[in-house]
């Protein structure tokens, strides 16, 4: 540490969350998604909160996600980090410009909210507000862009600095930034080049979409390697563990970019016990995925199962979870 | 071109409630070609306003209904409603109406109700977008006049119209086989055109930097847009 800053020790951390501490000790982190609820109702989120609370490292709060109305993100992050579970606050650019990002990115960091998840946000004709005009001001790269130059030259987008007057010191917001990654959308081979586009914006770390078809993961993840993708950013595996087979024939037929090979859906279809298959399918593909070159953790996104995470995580063997380092 | 349908009968019939005699007013360029607002649409228009079904004829407040019903219509087609100039041929038909139903795009339909300050003028059409025409009656949007035109770019497919979020750097995880999510059966993901065209051309390291924020200011920042060139103005 550098003498002569007083009290002021520089971390070696961009943000000093959890999550970022976990991944620079090189722990094989996971995360989990907790969605907010569709009416002012405060029990909801304890409710999950108490199910992922020391299950998990960090929790993604989605923002609206599938375009459908909840509590905003920022919200349910405090909320949940309230009931001791570190939030993942994840930002679209479809409700925002970048006025209102900036506003809620400061806001967010001052209520202790230290990873961001930025994202471009599914179309809003998917949800119960289709005639709605959206925004995308900024798409998801220049989104990662702006939150690292706050973070890191201590700038807005508009090239002023972050803070109150001239002579007032800067203040900036310091956010683990990370970034969503979906190997199976097309053109296939471009989506490295956009991994690592959103890289040089300045993600820290990726959360894939979830991930079925794992030879085209695999795939994936080898273009990510020949490029040392993986030595420049973290990339946790996107995990949703299948309830029915109805779930899963239809995130095959009706989600663009999900993969989901027809083995899978006889497992759960032959199975007595189909929600028992899905958590055991899933359990395997973490013993699989931890096993793999340059996957740092996993992002398990059990969709309205989050009572189950905790379960898939001790079954997978990765219970308890570490201790982040000081 | 700028391309344009006809609104509902019903819309348009409502707009002339309690008028009796009316311009039906064609516009000869895009909405000609898109045969939307032409000389022959204007023929159509006026006799279904005047035989279809007793509609427009309704008096107005405190007028006695003399004319058994009939709302009368006068057609002209004129250049172009987005030139006033070419409104001065007419400009004696039109004053002797009581009002003007202009089948222009949004542009002539503003111009008109400018030149004739105590006419109303209603729309006949719904302004939909400038694009081409794709096959015989198809058209789909191309350009939305954003003002800082990126083609050259991105290889002569623009992302701001052809993405259903308008990314610059695109495409997002909804893409496949060539399709948006937004609708898979009818809407190409215009960042794999971008992505196919910039390939064909040995261009893609154009993809690699990152595309930096817009400017949308040029595109919508209150008010109309306005240009001003100093070589043309006339002193």
């Amino acid at each position: 540490m550098l003498a002569g800053f007083g009290m002021m020790t520089e971390s070696i951390y961009k943000s000093g969350s959890n999550l970022e501490k976990l991944l620079a000790a090189g722990q094989f982190v996971v995360t989990a998604e907790l969605g907010p609820p569709k009416s002012a109702d405060l029990e909801m989120i304890k409710t999950k909160s108490g199910y992922l609370r020391g299950q998990v490292d960090a929790v993604n709060i989605t923002d609206n996600q599938t375009a459908i109305v909840r509590v905003s993100s920022l919200a349910a992050a405090r909320l949940a980090l309230e009931q001791g579970v570190e939030p993942v606050m994840q930002m679209t650019c479809r409700d925002r410009n970048r006025l209102a990002m900036q506003a809620d990115i400061l806001g967010a960091y001052l209520l202790g909210i230290r990873n961001l998840v930025c994202l471009s946000g599914d179309h809003q004709c998917f949800g119960n507000h289709p005639t709605a005009r959206h925004v995308y001001d900024l798409d998801s790269i220049q989104l990662i862009q702006m939150v690292r130059d706050m973070r890191d030259r201590k700038i807005f987008a508009c090239g002023e600095e972050i803070k109150n007057s001239a002579k007032a010191e800067a203040k900036e917001p310091r956010m683990f930034i990370g970034a969503a990654a979906n190997p199976f959308a097309d053109p296939f081979e471009f989506r490295v080049i956009r991994l690592e586009k959103k890289i040089a914006a300045g993600a820290d770390f990726i959360q894939t979409q979830c991930i079925y078809d794992m030879d085209r993961f695999k795939r994936w993840m080898d273009m990510v390697r020949a490029r040392g993708l993986h030595q420049r950013c973290k990339i946790l595996a996107g995990l949703t563990p299948i309830k029915t087979a109805g779930m899963a024939r239809y995130m095959r037929d009706k989600v663009a970019g999900i993969s989901l090979p027809q083995a899978l859906i006889d497992r759960i279809e032959q199975s007595k016990e189909p929600k028992t298959e899905g958590i055991r399918i899933c359990v395997e593909q973490i013993q699989e995925l931890r096993n793999m070159e340059g996957v740092a953790g996993i992002h398990l996104m059990a969709i309205e199962w989050e009572h189950k995470v905790g379960e898939i995580i001790g079954l997978a063997g990765l219970l308890p979870r570490p201790t982040p380092p000081e | 071109m700028i391309v344009a349908e006809q609104k509902q009968i019903d819309e348009i019939k409502g707009y002339l409630a309690g008028h009796r005699r009316v311009l039906v007013l064609g516009c000869g360029t895009c909405v000609t070609v898109c045969l939307a607002g032409g000389e022959r649409e204007v023929a159509t228009l006026a006799s279904v306003l005047r035989l279809g079904g007793g509609l427009a004829c309704v008096p107005a407040p405190g007028v006695r209904d003399s004319g058994e019903g009939k709302l009368e219509t006068l057609e002209n087609t004129i250049e172009r409603q987005c030139d006033a100039e070419f409104f001065d041929p007419i400009r004696r038909q039109a004053e002797s109406c009581d009002a003007i139903l202009s089948l222009a795009c949004g542009v002539g339909v503003q111009l008109a109700a400018r030149l004739f300050p105590n006419k109303p003028v209603y729309p006949a059409l719904n302004t939909k977008f400038m694009g081409t025409n794709e096959a015989g009656g198809k058209w789909q949007e191309n350009c939305l006049a954003c003002g800082d035109c990126k083609l050259g770019v991105f290889g002569g497919v623009c992302p701001v119209t052809r993405c259903s979020k308008s990314l610059s750097n695109g495409p997002c995880g909804g893409s496949e086989e060539g399709m948006c999510e937004v609708d898979p059966e009818r809407i190409e993901c215009g960042w794999q055109l971008i992505y196919d065209r910039l390939k064909a051309l040995g261009k893609l390291e154009t993809l690699l930097a990152a595309a930096p924020p817009r400017d949308w200011s040029k595109t919508h920042s209150g008010g109309p847009r306005r240009l001003s060139r100093e070589d043309v103005v006339q002193g």
